[in-house]
């Protein structure tokens, strides 16, 4: 970049050898990493997909299909992901487009403090966050002790049930809700919104035509944010459901280190990456449509 | 994100009719619905970590959720407890190499990225973000499969015996966090000011002097940022740490999963306490250094690592 800025005409062959051996090694490391940490493992998966279970565990090398048809037939933890995910995205929604909007629109001179606060969380120990639900939800704690004298019912517990698992899902990824939301409610025009209502449109309406469309983008891509981690939980049930509420990625734990069964194991991861490609090629799709550049910008 | 609110506000105070406002009778219940909503929100976010930081002053030694009176005794004796101790050691020497080696590989392949052609960025960023949206699980288990297998073949082809410890952490660790880093010095520099870097190449500069004195000072924000990023993404890992792990190369997290699994203690929440002590610190001093590095070069002090992350 710099090179060529002041380049009248052709450069002499030694200096482009330079730079072309200081671009090479300015990407080395990371290539180096990509390929051996990224690139092998998931070839390795891949590779294992088809192959079959070698008699004390691991893998033995075949061309079958049985893993995936395996993986099919048994869809249980990938739909109770699905749900869970769906459900998880849809409530970090309606509790996030409440709160982005307020930031973005009447936190005045608190908003920094406040971004702050949002970020505070998302920067703490997942794994901490998450046990200290145990300590809120647990049996002789707090909250169940509450909803026991509010219902009149015995015992409530919440610990090792779908909604233990559902509040620690909503919990850790809010934020990544947040973030897109408020920065595109952040950058819209707020003279729309003065017009639709001088316009004669009421709250409601003017929210649903004007604020809704425009905020469209940011909570398309929050969703995305929040849904893909979401389906490939482990901590959380595994913390919260007390393992009951089996998720993709518990099951694929299952596979590899419990049954030692790493090909089917292996159809499993493959078929969530396939999800994940999917679902984010949906996302490019959406947010590239009626543009002619090309943008890939996830995050 | 200064310049419209200022006007915004400006315009809202000069122009607002007083007859809409008496006749939107809803006005009330809706700012004051989202000023609840917010503040719910907010102690939702707020409530478990302050739970933890409580109890973890709590001098009980009967049961972990009953306030027994204030006491400091679980965080002495958090700190003389030997498997604290190493899988605090541990946690450090994994965290940091980690973002030493996280920081410089992706800011070289940033600045690198910037002197290829299309084709190649293209391949570099489909790795980059794959790295970051497969699932941690996955990345994790097929890190596991891939190591056990080639250590397996090394040991039948050389003899040689690898084992997991730190040092398969830190090369796991390393992945995530170099797409970080690229991802966050990339963002920094396609909002660089281009003019500088040519007036420089104009004014005779070599491009090494050109870098070190217009493109570094710029960039040095985001590498900051960077840093203190994957320092705590590592400290603060479970999912991949649990599964390259070798005996002996435990860390906090894991430490702190094998207490969750065996029921809480005061302990567990007093090094849960430390960790997030430690790390709110970490961003705290990187907030602080970004306003003095502002403040230095002459620019608005409001670049924040939260604005950072949420713009990148």
């Amino acid at each position: 970049m710099a090179s060529s800025a002041s380049g009248v005409g052709p450069r002499p062959i030694g200096e482009r050898l330079r730079s072309g051996l200081l671009t090479t090694l300015l990407l080395l490391p990371a290539g180096i990493w990509y390929l051996v940490l990224l690139v092998a493992p998931l070839v390795i998966i891949i590779v294992f997909s088809f192959g079959t279970r070698a008699k004390n565990g691991g893998y033995a090398p075949a061309f079958v299909f049985d893993n995936y048809v395996r993986a099919f037939q048994k869809p249980e933890p990938f739909i109770t992901s699905l749900q869970m995910a769906t459900i998880g995205t849809i409530l970090c929604l309606l509790v996030g487009l409440p709160l982005a909007y307020y930031l973005a629109t009447r936190a005045g001179r608190y908003r920094g403090v406040l971004i702050l606060l949002l970020v505070i969380p998302f920067w703490t120990s997942f794994l901490i966050r998450t046990y200290a639900w145990l300590l809120i939800l647990g049996p002789d704690a707090g909250l169940a002790g509450f909803l026991e004298s509010v219902t009149g019912a015995e015992q409530v517990q919440i610990l090792g049930t779908p909604i233990a698992v559902m509040i620690g899902l909503v919990y850790n990824y809010l934020p990544l809700m947040v973030f897109p939301l408020y920065v595109t409610l952040e950058r819209m025009d707020r003279t729309l919104v003065e017009a639709s209502k001088d316009l004669g449109a009421g709250r409601w309406g003017t929210f649903r035509q004007v604020t809704l469309p425009i905020a469209l983008p940011g909570l398309v891509t929050g969703s995305i944010l929040v849904f893909i981690p979401m389906m490939g939980e482990y901590v959380i049930p595994q913390i919260l459901g007390y393992g009951r509420t089996y998720l993709m990625g518990n099951a694929l734990v299952t596979d590899f280190l419990e049954a030692r069964n790493w090909p089917s194991g292996s159809a499993r991861a493959v078929f969530l990456i396939v999800i994940m490609i999917v679902t984010l090629a949906g996302y490019v799709w959406f947010v590239n449509r009626g543009r002619k550049t090309r943008e890939v910008s996830v995050l | 994100m200064t310049a419209p609110a200022v006007a915004r506000a400006a315009g809202r105070g000069a122009r607002r009719p007083a007859a809409r406002q008496r006749v939107d009778r809803w006005a009330g219940v809706v700012e004051g619905y989202f000023r609840l909503h917010a503040a719910l929100t907010y102690a939702f976010l707020f409530l478990p970590i302050i739970v933890v930081v409580v109890l973890a002053f709590n001098a009980t030694t009967k049961a972990t959720t009953v306030w027994g009176g204030f006491s400091l005794r679980w965080f002495q004796i958090a700190l003389a407890d030997e498997v604290v101790r190493d899988a605090l050691t541990n946690s450090f020497w994994i965290a940091i190499p980690n973002a030493f080696m996280a920081t410089a590989f992706g800011t070289m392949a940033a600045l690198g990225l910037q002197r290829v052609g299309r084709r190649i960025r293209l391949g570099f960023d489909v790795l980059t973000y794959m790295s970051i949206i497969v699932p941690e699980i996955v990345i994790a288990l097929a890190t596991l499969i891939l190591f056990a297998t080639s250590f397996d073949a090394i040991q039948s082809w050389f003899g040689l015996k690898l084992k997991f410890g730190r040092e398969t952490i830190i090369a796991a660790h390393v992945l995530f966090n170099t797409s970080l880093v690229l991802l966050l010095v990339r963002a920094r520099l396609s909002g660089m000011d281009r003019t500088l870097v040519d007036a420089s190449a104009d004014l005779f500069a070599t491009p090494w002097r050109t870098f070190r004195q217009i493109t570094w000072p710029q960039l040095l924000p985001a590498v900051i940022a960077g840093f203190l990023l994957s320092f705590t993404f590592s400290f603060d890992d479970f999912v991949i740490t649990t599964f390259v792990s070798g005996p002996g190369s435990s860390t906090l997290p894991l430490f702190i999963f094998g207490q969750v699994k065996r029921g809480v203690t005061p302990e567990t929440n007093a090094v849960a306490t430390m960790m997030l002590a430690f790390t709110l610190a970490m961003l705290f001093v990187g907030q602080l250094f970004l306003g003095w590095q502002a403040r230095r070069s002459g620019r608005r002090a409001g670049i924040s690592i939260g604005e950072m992350v949420t713009d990148a």
